[in-house]
C-alpha cells in the first residue's frame, strides 16, 4: 500500500523528535454506560482542561459510545516499565490457589 | 529476557509490541513513516471529498459527506496519536508533510469533478482503503492495530454510502448513468495503484513482513480488491475501463491489465494533477490557524491554576 | 386553524429552517481549514447539528403549504428573495475570529429561542425545539469558551477578535425585531417574539465580552432585511453553488 512509501527515505524525512509540540495531549476515558468504569479510548490535543474534555467529546463520542468521559494530561499518566513485567507480573502465574475452580465440591453440594 | 529477545519472542507468537517495549530503531522509524503517511492521507482526503460538501444535491447527501469528511479527519487523528506513543510530536510530523517531506496516498492528488466523484470514491477508494486497513487491524504494533479497528469500524459506512450513490445515479436519467461511468473510467486505475508497486518492485515490503506490519503482499491486496469489486461494477451495470480484464478459471480471479506505472511515479514524486493544491489547501489553513493556536497556549498559560472539575 | 395562521406558521417555520440551512452551509465550508484537527471535527459537528435542525424545520414547512414542497425544493428551488434568513448567518466566512463571533451571537440566541420554543403550542415545533436546545446548548459552550479563549489570549487575538465582534455586531439586532409574522405566531401560542429574548442575550453576551476583556461595539448601526428577503450581496453565490446541482438536473433524484 502506498503508505509504506517507496524507494529511500528522502533527506529530512525522519522526524528528529525535537520539533515543536504543540497543544499538550490527553488521554481520554470514556464510560460506554453507566454501570461501567471509565475505558481508555484514544487520545487528543487541547490547550487546557475544558477545551480537552470538549475535544474528547467531539472526537470519541460521535457515534453515541459514551455517558461520561475523563481527560488526563498524558505525562501525567505513570507506566509500568516492560523490563520490570516479570518481576511485577509473573508472580502472579502460580497462585491458582487464588481462584475459584481450584478447588472441588462435590455435585451434590450444589452451586457455590 | 533482554529487549531484543522480548521483541522477537512477541513476534514470533504473533503478539503486539506496545510503546514503552524496546524495539528495533528501523521497526520504530518503518512505523513512524507509515503511520504518518497514512495520517496525512486522511487529512489530505478531506479535501477531494470536501469539494462537494457545498454542492451536495441533496440535503440528506450533503448531511452524509459532512460526516464522512469529518470522520477522516478523526482518523487522521487516530493515527497521529498511535505515531505519537513512538516519540515524535503531532506538529513535526505535519510539519514534515507541510515542507513536502512526507507524502500521502497519490489517489487525493486527483480532481472530483462531478457529483459521481464522491460515489466513486467512496466505493473504489475507501473500499482499497479498508482492503488495507483489515490487513492492518493484524500488524504488531500494539496502538496502530488499534487504530486501525476503529477506524475499520468507521469506514464500513463510508465504501456502503459511495455503492449507494452510484446505485442511485444508475437508476436515474442517461446524463446520471453517464455522469457514474465517467467517474469510473477516471478513478479505476488510481484505485488500483493504491496497493503500491508490483511484489516484485516493493522496496520494503520484505523486512515489514518479518515485523508483521504487512501482513499481505501489495499484489495479494490488489487482487482481493479487484476479486471484490468487478462484481459489484456488474450490479451497477458499469463498464470497468481494462479491456483485458477477464475471469481466470485456472486460479478464480479476476485478471486485470498492465498499471500505467508511468503515472503512478509521476503523481508519487508531485506531478500529479493537484498535488500543489492539495497542500497549499492544507498550509494555508495551518498557516492561518496559527495565531489561535498560540492563543489558546497564551490564554491556557495565565489562567493554569483555574480549578478543574472532578469526575 | 384559519388559512391565514396556516400561512404564518409556514413562513415562522421557514424563517428558522433557513437560519439553519444557511449557517450550515458556510459551516460546511470550514471542514479541513479549522486551526487543528479537532477544531475540524468540532465544527463539523456544529455543522451537522444546524443542518439536521434546519432539515427538520423545512420538511415540517413543507408539510404546511399546499404545494407540499420537499426540504430539497424548499433548499434548492427558492431565489434569494424567498430566503428568510437573518443577515448574520449568512456572513461570508472569514478568519477563525469571525467564524467563532458568528457563532457564539448566534449560539446565544438560539439557545434562548430553543429554550422557549419548547412550550410551543405546536407539537412539531416544542420537539424540534427539544431536540435542538441540547445541542445548542453545547454549541454555546464551545463557541463561548472560544469567545473567551482568543479575547483573552495575545494580542493579535484580542485585535482579530475586536475586529470580527466591530464587523458582525450590526447584524445582531435584526435578530430581536419583531415584524408581524412574529407578532402573529407569538399571538397563536406557537411562536415567541424575538424581542422578547433580547434581555437574557444582552445578558449572556455582555458578560462573556467582558470575561474575553473585550469591548461591546455600539448599537449605532443596525442591518435589516433577511427576515423581507433582502439580503447582502453574499447570499447569491452561496445559493448559486448550494442549488447548482438541483437547478442544473431538473428533477433528477440522487
Ligand atoms: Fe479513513
Ligand atoms: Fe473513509
Amino acid at each position: 500500500m502506498v503508505y509504506e512509501g517507496h524507494g529511500a527515505p528522502e533527506e529530512g524525512s525522519e522526524p528528529t523528535g525535537t520539533g515543536r509540540t504543540g497543544w499538550p495531549l490527553w488521554e481520554v476515558f470514556i464510560r460506554q454506560r453507566r454501570g461501567l468504569s471509565h475505558t481508555h479510548a484514544g487520545s487528543i490535543h487541547a490547550p487546557d482542561a475544558e477545551t480537552a474534555l470538549q475535544n474528547a467529546r467531539d472526537v470519541y463520542t460521535r457515534r453515541s459510545e459514551g455517558v461520561s468521559l475523563w481527560v488526563v494530561p498524558s505525562v501525567a499518566i505513570v507506566a509500568s516499565d516492560p523490563d520490570a513485567a516479570e518481576e511485577f507480573f509473573d508472580p502472579a502465574a502460580d497462585k491458582a490457589y487464588r481462584h475459584p475452580t481450584f478447588y472441588t465440591i462435590p455435585e451434590e453440594v450444589g452451586h457455590m | 529476557m533482554t529487549g531484543p529477545e522480548r521483541f522477537q519472542s512477541i513476534l514470533d507468537e504473533d503478539g503486539k509490541i506496545e510503546p514503552k517495549d524496546w524495539m528495533p530503531d528501523g521497526y520504530r522509524k518503518t512505523l513512524i513513516r507509515q503511520i504518518a503517511q497514512h495520517a496525512h492521507s486522511e487529512v489530505i482526503g478531506m479535501q477531494p471529498e470536501g469539494n462537494w460538501i457545498a454542492r451536495a444535491p441533496s440535503l440528506h447527501r450533503k448531511a452524509i459527506l459532512m460526516a464522512k469528511v469529518q470522520d477522516e479527519a478523526g482518523h487522521g487523528l487516530y493515527l497521529y496519536s498511535a505515531a505519537e506513543t513512538l516519540g515524535v510530536s503531532r506538529d513535526e510530523l505535519v510539519d514534515l508533510l507541510h515542507r513536502g517531506k512526507h507524502k500521502y496516498s497519490s489517489i487525493f492528488n486527483y480532481p472530483t469533478l462531478s457529483w459521481a466523484d464522491i460515489g466513486a470514491i467512496g466505493w473504489l477508494v475507501d473500499g482499497a482503503a479498508i482492503t488495507n486497513q483489515v490487513m492492518l487491524t493484524r500488524c504488531s504494533y500494539g496502538p496502530y492495530s488499534r487504530a486501525m479497528v476503529r477506524i475499520c469500524k468507521e469506514e464500513s459506512f463510508h465504501q456502503r454510502q459511495g455503492y449507494e450513490i452510484l446505485l442511485t445515479l444508475v437508476n436515474g436519467t442517461a446524463e446520471q448513468k453517464a455522469m457514474a461511468q465517467d467517474a469510473l473510467d477516471r478513478w479505476w486505475w488510481p484505485a488500483l495503484m493504491m496497493f503500491g508497486p508490483h511484489d516484485a518492485d516493493s522496496t520494503h515490503s520484505e523486512q515489514s513482513t518479518a515485523w508483521n506490519i504487512k501482513r499481505m503482499s501489495n499484489d495479494a491486496l490488489r487482487q482481493q480488491f479487484v476479486d471484490m469489486t468487478v462484481p459489484q461494477a456488474q450490479y451497477l451495470g458499469l463498464e470497468i475501463p481494462d479491456p483485458d480484464l477477464s475471469w481466470n478459471a485456472d486460479t478464480s480471479h479476476w485478471d486485470s491489465g498492465p498499471i500505467d506505472w508511468d503515472e503512478f511515479w509521476r503523481v508519487v514524486k508531485g506531478d500529479g494533477p493537484m498535488n500543489r493544491e492539495r497542500l497549499e489547501h492544507k498550509r494555508k489553513a495551518w498557516d492561518d490557524g496559527a495565531w489561535v493556536r498560540e492563543a489558546a497556549e497564551a490564554y491556557a498559560a495565565k489562567h493554569a491554576d483555574q480549578p478543574r472539575r472532578v469526575a | 386553524m384559519t388559512v391565514i395562521s396556516r400561512d404564518t406558521l409556514f413562513a415562522y417555520v421557514l424563517r428558522h429552517g433557513d437560519d439553519c440551512l444557511i449557517l450550515s452551509q458556510r459551516l460546511g465550508d470550514l471542514i479541513s481549514r479549522a486551526p487543528e484537527l479537532e477544531e475540524d471535527i468540532a465544527l463539523a459537528n456544529i455543522a451537522l447539528d444546524i443542518l439536521g435542525i434546519g432539515r427538520l424545520l423545512l420538511q415540517y414547512a413543507g408539510e404546511l403549504e399546499a404545494e407540499e414542497r420537499s426540504e430539497d425544493d424548499l433548499a434548492f428551488g427558492r431565489t434569494e428573495r424567498e430566503f428568510t434568513n437573518l443577515l448574520l448567518v449568512e456572513t461570508p466566512n472569514g478568519d477563525f475570529a469571525h467564524t467563532m463571533v458568528r457563532q457564539y451571537l448566534f449560539d446565544a440566541y438560539q439557545d434562548l429561542l430553543w429554550n422557549r420554543l419548547v412550550d410551543s403550542s405546536d407539537e412539531t415545533i416544542a420537539g424540534i425545539a427539544g431536540k435542538a436546545r441540547k445541542e445548542s446548548r453545547y454549541h454555546l459552550r464551545h463557541s463561548r469558551s472560544w469567545v473567551v479563549r482568543l479575547g483573552d489570549g495575545t494580542a493579535e487575538s484580542n485585535r482579530r477578535m475586536q475586529q470580527a465582534l466591530e464587523s458582525v455586531w450590526r447584524f445582531t439586532g435584526e435578530m430581536f425585531i419583531d415584524d408581524e409574522i412574529d407578532r402573529a405566531a407569538a399571538e397563536a401560542g406557537f411562536g415567541v417574539l424575538p424581542s422578547s429574548l433580547s434581555d437574557a442575550w444582552n445578558h449572556e453576551v455582555t458578560t462573556t465580552i467582558e470575561t474575553a476583556t473585550l469591548s461591546r461595539p455600539d448599537d449605532s448601526s443596525i442591518r435589516t432585511g433577511g427576515r423581507d428577503g433582502r439580503h447582502s450581496e453574499s447570499i447569491g453565490p452561496l445559493l448559486a453553488e448550494m442549488q447548482h446541482m438541483y437547478r442544473s438536473f431538473p428533477g433528477a433524484s440522487w
